[in-house]
């Protein structure tokens, strides 16, 4: 080893010279390309007197938006109006994800039961919402669904929580005093459980005995946040939405609401990415050799024990990558909001501030990078899990 | 390697021939280009009865459509030699800067901003509105210092959209704006109840209200909240074509003006009237001035006809818009449309 290594080297050096260069080239090439495009944009900007810049996000927007997770109103800047758009983007993609995963594992389970209904019920649910466009099913939530419903003097009203009517749904909205006591009392349970954890991995593999962690942590989780909200005094007013008239014009005031073009948006987008999902849970479930199965009853593990540490374990492995690319293109469809008026931040920024300002390049650009952020930190985090899970090759 | 070295050539030389061809679009050419084209491309709304809107068909009609006309009656001498592109307001100036269109006659207000700021030339206006509101008589509501709380559909991009926030802000009066792409959403959204208002230009607010499924339950408030001088627009780089256009739209008030209509025009040319027969080119060199041939004031009177002829067949009291000519009446018959001296 110590006598060919002035041979290894340089043979590495000759190889990674000549692999360079053309590397290099492209690189090279790749540069210019970008820069004859942005010069080429400069160019003709110049020639019909436009200006470019990203001073406008600094100046007024003076246009409202009419959902907005922050302050917002026409005197902030549009860069206001673009974190606007962005959290109501992060929103609904953070929605649409939640619901599809848990619906696409039901499903995907459910495809695979024995029982004759649920298995072909399921089936008929894959294949009706996977293969109707998106643009659809949005369409039809939002037109047919949503704009069938009561005028707001005839809301719906269910149980005294539930609001429906066609401008919205609305339920009561609960505001917590000294609520940073609940914080802290999830904070303390969080670091308990880490706890316990650790002394049931001690105990599990020193006296072989399983501890119930989840059923502890659960009731942890509950029992902490009460007790230091009763500690710090936290106290809990709810908001019921009130009727308002106004001649013969009703509204709903207060409270918790979200409106149709959201709710369209959120159950459109996560029904279609359930179908997709349950195929990756079925698939990653088939892919596990029945072998598998049959050694940890050899072992003795019971049921609920095999299916926890023997088939999902690996079963997650096959169905992470797929459904990752299902998160990227949920988020990337909820661009679709521009549809029917949901201000995300195609709709909002990409819609209206580019047509107020004119500021095309600018705002395309920006918007471009923010998806690709999105998107790649999506992958990252997921990836990130698929590498925890994977399997350790010794 | 061998390889390589041949991909990189071609990649090379793909990159040698885009940096000499440039894809800038041709500056003060659009006259020339509709010319070698043959027809004239006009961005038009999505569908605003009186306005512009196609019928099932598929044949337009409008004033802002006869506009359009006009202008090819003018520089190709056949009005019928336009191609329409129905573009939503906030696609419009992308469209046109991009040159996919020549001009965009789409009831589109003229502001300081859009003027200056988009490198855009407003050439003229073609009809004098302003913002209004319309609600449902069931609503109760008579004027519109009492919308409060309300919920309001509005097209995106617009400068409606700015305006509602600036009224509402000023008289201290809560609301919702619900912005669409497209003004037949809006007004769909309106009509199912989704909102309690809808507001655009007044002009349509009366077009608009033909498409509610029972027009007779809307009302329109008496309150005008803004000025919305409504005109087509070219690209800031081409002044031949603003002036074209321009004067194609001032040819067709003087036109109005003089008494020259579609019907009477052959029959003037023989006319002693100096004023009339500089309009129609049988003096002076308006032609010239313009690039243009001496018949194209003619051709656009003949084929198009006068801006009155235009308004009453597209928006007047006898149309379903049913719009009274008020601001839109000749300066002389106390109205504001005026066009410079043709000569």
């Amino acid at each position: 080893m110590f006598l060919s290594s002035g041979f290894k080297t340089s043979l590495k050096k000759n190889l990674q010279l000549s692999n360079l260069i053309p590397q290099l080239l492209l690189i090279f090439i790749f540069i210019f390309i970008i820069y004859f495009f942005a010069n080429n944009a400069q160019i003709n900007m110049k020639a019909r007197n436009m200006t470019s810049g990203f001073d406008f996000l600094g100046t007024n927007s003076g246009f409202d938006i009419q959902f907005s997770l922050v302050d917002y109103d026409g005197s902030s800047s549009y860069g206001r109006a673009y974190l606007v758009g962005l959290l109501n983007t992060l929103l609904v993609a953070f929605f649409g994800i939640f619901f599809a995963t848990i619906l696409g594992f039901i499903i995907g389970v459910s495809r695979l039961s024995t029982n004759w209904i649920i298995n072909k019920l399921s089936l008929v649910y894959v294949e009706l919402f996977r293969n109707l466009p998106l643009i659809l099913q949005i369409f039809f939530w939002y037109f047919t669904v949503l704009r069938s419903l009561p005028s707001t003097e005839k809301s719906l009203i269910i149980f005294n929580f539930l609001i429906i009517n066609l401008q919205g749904f609305y339920i009561p909205k609960f505001i917590f005093t000294n609520s940073h006591y609940i914080f802290y009392g999830i904070v303390f349970s969080l670091l308990t459980i880490i706890l316990i954890k650790y002394y049931a991995n001690k105990i599990f593999y020193e006296h072989a005995k399983v501890v119930p962690v989840f059923r502890i942590s659960l009731f942890l989780i509950v029992l902490f946040p009460l007790v230091f909200s009763l500690i710090g005094g936290v106290t809990i007013n709810i908001e019921y939405p009130k009727l308002i008239k106004n001649f013969g014009i009703f509204n709903y005031l207060g409270g918790i609401k979200l409106i149709p073009e959201f709710l369209a948006l959120v159950f459109s987008l996560s029904l279609y990415t359930s179908a997709f999902i349950a195929e990756n849970v079925r698939a990653g479930i088939l892919a596990i050799n029945k072998g598998q199965k049959e050694a940890a009853k050899s072992l003795g593990l019971n049921n609920s024990q095999s299916l926890n540490l023997i088939i999902i374990p690996q079963a997650l492995r096959v169905i992470i990558p797929p459904t990752t690319n299902q998160y990227l293109n949920l988020t990337k469809n909820s661009s679709l909001a521009a549809a029917i008026g949901y201000p995300d931040l195609t709709g909002a920024f990409a819609g209206t501030a580019l047509s107020q300002t004119g500021k095309a390049i600018e705002i395309i650009f920006i918007v471009m990078m923010t998806y690709l952020t999105i998107s790649l930190l999506i992958s990252l985090v997921l990836n990130w899990y698929n590498k925890k899970i994977a399997l350790v090759e010794r | 390697m061998k390889k390589i070295k041949i991909n990189s050539f071609a990649i090379l030389a793909f990159v040698v021939t885009f940096i000499f061809t440039t894809f800038n679009a041709n500056a003060n050419q659009t006259r020339e280009n509709v010319i070698k084209r043959g027809s004239v491309n006009c961005g038009v709304s999505q569908g605003v009865p009186g306005f512009s809107n196609a019928d099932a068909s598929g044949k337009w009609a409008g004033i802002d459509v006869d506009f359009c006309r006009a202008v090819a009656a003018a520089i190709l001498g056949d009005a019928n030699k336009v191609k329409f592109t129905p573009l939503s307001a906030k696609d419009r100036f992308e469209v046109l800067k991009a040159g996919d269109i020549d001009v965009l006659a789409r009831n589109t207000t003229w502001t300081l901003s859009r003027d200056g700021g988009l490198a855009l030339d407003f050439i003229g206006t073609n009809f004098y509105d302003g913002q209004g509101f319309m609600v449902r008589k069931a609503a109760n509501i008579n004027s519109a210092k009492k919308l409060n709380n309300v919920k309001v559909c509005v097209e995106t991009g617009t400068t409606t959209e700015l305006n509602l926030r600036d009224y509402f802000k000023a008289n201290k009066l809560q609301y919702e704006p619900v912005a669409f792409t497209k003004s037949d959403e809006a007004v769909a959204a309106y009509d199912s109840g989704r909102c309690d208002v809808y507001t655009t230009d007044k002009s349509g607010l009366a077009a608009n209200r033909t498409k509610t499924k029972n027009p007779a339950d809307h009302i329109i408030l008496p309150e005008t909240i803004s000025k919305e001088p409504l005109g087509p627009v070219v690209r800031g780089n081409d002044e031949n074509w603003a002036n074209i256009t321009r004067w194609t739209l001032n040819v067709m008030i003087e036109a109005e003006e003089l008494g020259v209509t579609k019907a009477n025009v052959d029959s003037l040319k023989s006319t002693d009237n100096p004023a009339i027969k500089r309009l129609l080119g049988l003096e002076g060199e308006t032609g010239k001035n313009l690039s243009l041939g001496n018949e194209w004031s003619y051709n656009i009177i003949k084929q198009v006809g006068n801006y009155g002829e235009s308004y009453e067949a597209n928006v007047g009291p006898k149309t379903p818009v049913g719009l009274a000519r008020g601001l839109n009446q000749l300066w002389t018959k106390g109205g504001i449309l005026y066009s410079p001296p043709v000569r």
